[in-house]
């Protein structure tokens, strides 16, 4: 069942007498050009709104539920992956997943937060917000992949760290501050690839890599547009506006050089298309490491620290 | 909205107003309500004489704190961009930045100073919560970064006092980049094996304690003082539950392992100074020397760096 958003909702309405006339052409009606004609129309509109959406269309294709997720992307892309578990210091946040595989037949590392699917799923991985663990996980991870020289992807889709009294308890800032600054220590490349959500600190920890990529309608920003307008507009109800004033989308970020490169997804959003947009996103990752791939330790390390020194710098 | 209600007015109330001497002489302690006068307060570190509670402290006030003879060199921060975004919530930014500078004088939250502590030289980072709610911004991302690049072109340590609530929305994701920015810079510090000392005052939470706020190689904390990653407020409307007393306190940091010390504000400078010469393997100071500071002998040449006048 393909659920739509909001603003599809012209959409949706030649979706539906899509699927009457095909009922209809079902049981014998002469109707092939009309469905031709309807099908042409839809894909159209389709085109046309996804060509302008807003950043707040753009915030809630990147959280739509059917979007593929890390386990899509893990699922398509590395070859015998092998999820490791824990911090070794307090426990194991399935928030954010990890482990070792092989990416187009070479060793990767892969971490990242994933959402889940389903409602079992959601609470299973906490709905991507990671505790000090996860963090801590992922920073025990991306050490023993520079350890055995082998590089690290990140797949970025959070709303956040989780804001909760053991999260605090057991050093949620420093286990963020911890990760950022071993993704910076890393002597071997790191790719990061902001799949749908990346929100505030929570991502950052996980995002400081050599090549930052985006997928087409993904968000990434500071903090969400729903929790700037409660605190800068005191009013929740103007996330809308949020949205647009944060500069939260991809293509802005990528003006700013927050980001290095844009991953084009299918006309109608990734989630209707996963399978071609994991492929894309495939193609990036292989690019952005085929570009890493000569530089020893210490160019790599210069290279992305330089990298976001320089963020900012330029900007008039 | 204009020229006069955005610029003149708050010249003239800063100016009418400024920090050091508010017009309200006596103040009430935020811990128990006892009255006090402010001169004793101010005289005593903006520490509360009989509760002992943490006033916050301005830069300048920090700075006079931890130099010796009050004496220190204002570090020229780099410039940077003004407002990238063109943010505007209720009011332009432009125009809350514009306001920021009248009410502190400041340019932005933080500032660098270079001098001696217990006549070693230093640099040290304040960042002044009266400007923006201490937000890490370009601007203030950029000083920390100086100050720790001056570290290490000086060959001294670090200390840093954070106060902030975080991030500065205004700027978006350019003020979360300030995360990873400061936190190569903290690297660079590192490398050079000099001690990097942070001092959480109140408060200090979001984005800065998820950098370099928490990267110290030593973590002090005033008495006190919030400390931590989400704001109660967020907190409690996630799990639905209130928070324990003295959830995100000092005290409740140093229970969990989160900083090494809580230092009051009376020993703090000594305390750094202890920390600074143990680490750096400088000889003790005989106690006769501490008493009587020797006049300072003239710093290294800052080029780009005024003396700071020294507050009246």
């Amino acid at each position: 069942m393909r659920s739509y958003l909001d603003f599809e909702k012209p959409v949706a309405e030649l979706d539906a007498k899509l699927d009457e006339l095909r009922t209809l052409a079902a049981s014998g009606s002469d109707i092939g050009d009309e469905i031709t004609r309807v099908e042409e129309r839809a894909s159209q509109a389709l085109v046309g709104l996804y060509a302008n959406l807003t950043p707040w269309q753009k915030t809630l294709v990147a959280r739509h539920p059917q979007r593929p997720h890390l386990l899509d992307f893990v699922g398509a892309l590395i070859t015998e992956f092998t999820p490791l578990a824990g911090d070794r210091k307090f426990g194991e946040d399935e928030a954010m997943v990890g482990g070792f595989g092989r990416f187009r037949g070479e060793s990767i590392c892969v971490i990242g937060q994933e959402k889940g699917a389903t409602t079992e799923n959601r609470l299973k991985h906490n709905f991507g917000m990671a505790r000090p663990e996860g963090y801590r996980k992922a920073a025990r991870l991306m050490e023993m992949a520079d350890r055995f020289n082998i590089p690290v992807l990140s797949l970025v889709d959070t709303a956040g760290a989780y804001p909760g009294i053991g999260a605090e308890e057991r050093g949620q800032a420093e286990a963020i501050a911890r990760s950022t600054d071993v993704c910076l220590q890393l002597g071997v490349p790191n790719v990061a690839v902001i799949t749908g959500e990346g929100m505030s600190g929570g991502a950052i920890a996980i995002t400081t890599a050599s090549r930052v990529l985006m997928l087409e309608h993904a968000i990434y920003s500071v903090i969400s547009p729903e929790g700037a307008a409660s605190i800068l507009w005191r009013d929740a109800a103007k996330a809308q506006e949020a949205a647009i004033n944060m500069k939260i989308t991809a293509q802005d970020l990528l003006r700013f050089g927050v980001i290095d490169e844009i991953v084009k997804e299918p006309v109608g959003g990734a989630h209707r298309d996963p399978a071609a947009v994991i492929a894309a996103t495939g193609d990036a990752i292989a690019h952005a490491l085929d570009d890493l791939r000569n530089l020893d330790r210490d160019a790599i390390r210069t290279q992305r620290r330089q990298k976001f020194l320089e963020i900012g710098r330029k900007l008039g | 909205m204009n020229w006069i209600s955005n610029v003149v007015r708050p010249k003239i109330r800063s100016f009418l107003n400024r920090r050091e001497t508010p017009e309200n002489l006596w103040i009430k302690c935020p811990d128990t309500g006892q009255l006090v006068f402010f001169k004793d307060v101010e005289a005593n570190q903006f520490v509360i004489p009989g509760s002992n509670y943490h006033m916050r402290m301005g830069a300048n006030a920090r700075l006079k704190s931890v130099f010796d003879n009050e004496t220190w060199y204002d570090v020229a921060l780099p410039p940077v961009a003004a407002d990238p975004l063109k943010f505007r919530d209720e009011r332009k930014y432009v125009d809350r930045i514009k306001d920021a500078r009248a009410k502190t004088g400041m340019n932005d939250s933080v500032k660098v100073g270079y001098g001696k502590l217990e006549g070693s030289p230093v640099v040290v980072g304040v960042q002044d919560f009266d400007f923006m709610g201490g937000s890490l911004g370009m601007a203030a991302g950029e000083a920390v970064v100086k100050g720790l690049e001056l570290a290490v072109e000086k060959q001294t340590p670090f200390i840093m006092f954070a106060a902030s609530g975080g991030a500065r929305m205004q700027e978006g994701v350019l003020s979360l980049m300030q995360m990873p920015r400061t936190t190569v810079a903290v690297q660079m510090l590192r490398e050079i094996r000099k001690p990097y000392i942070v001092v959480l005052t109140n408060p200090t939470t979001g984005g800065v304690t998820a950098s370099y706020a928490m990267l110290g190689d030593i973590q002090i904390a005033e008495p006190g003082a919030l400390i931590g990653f989400a704001g109660a407020r967020v907190i409690e409307q996630t799990i639905r539950e209130k928070l324990p007393e003295g959830f995100q306190r000092a005290e409740y940091l140093k229970e969990h392992g989160m900083v090494d010390m809580v230092v009051h504000r009376h020993e703090m400078r000594a305390t750094l100074a202890r920390l600074c010469r143990i680490l750096c393997k400088a000889e003790a100071i005989k106690p006769a020397e501490v008493e009587q500071p020797a006049v300072t002998p003239p710093l290294l040449d800052l080029a780009e760096a005024p003396p700071a006048a020294s507050p009246p």
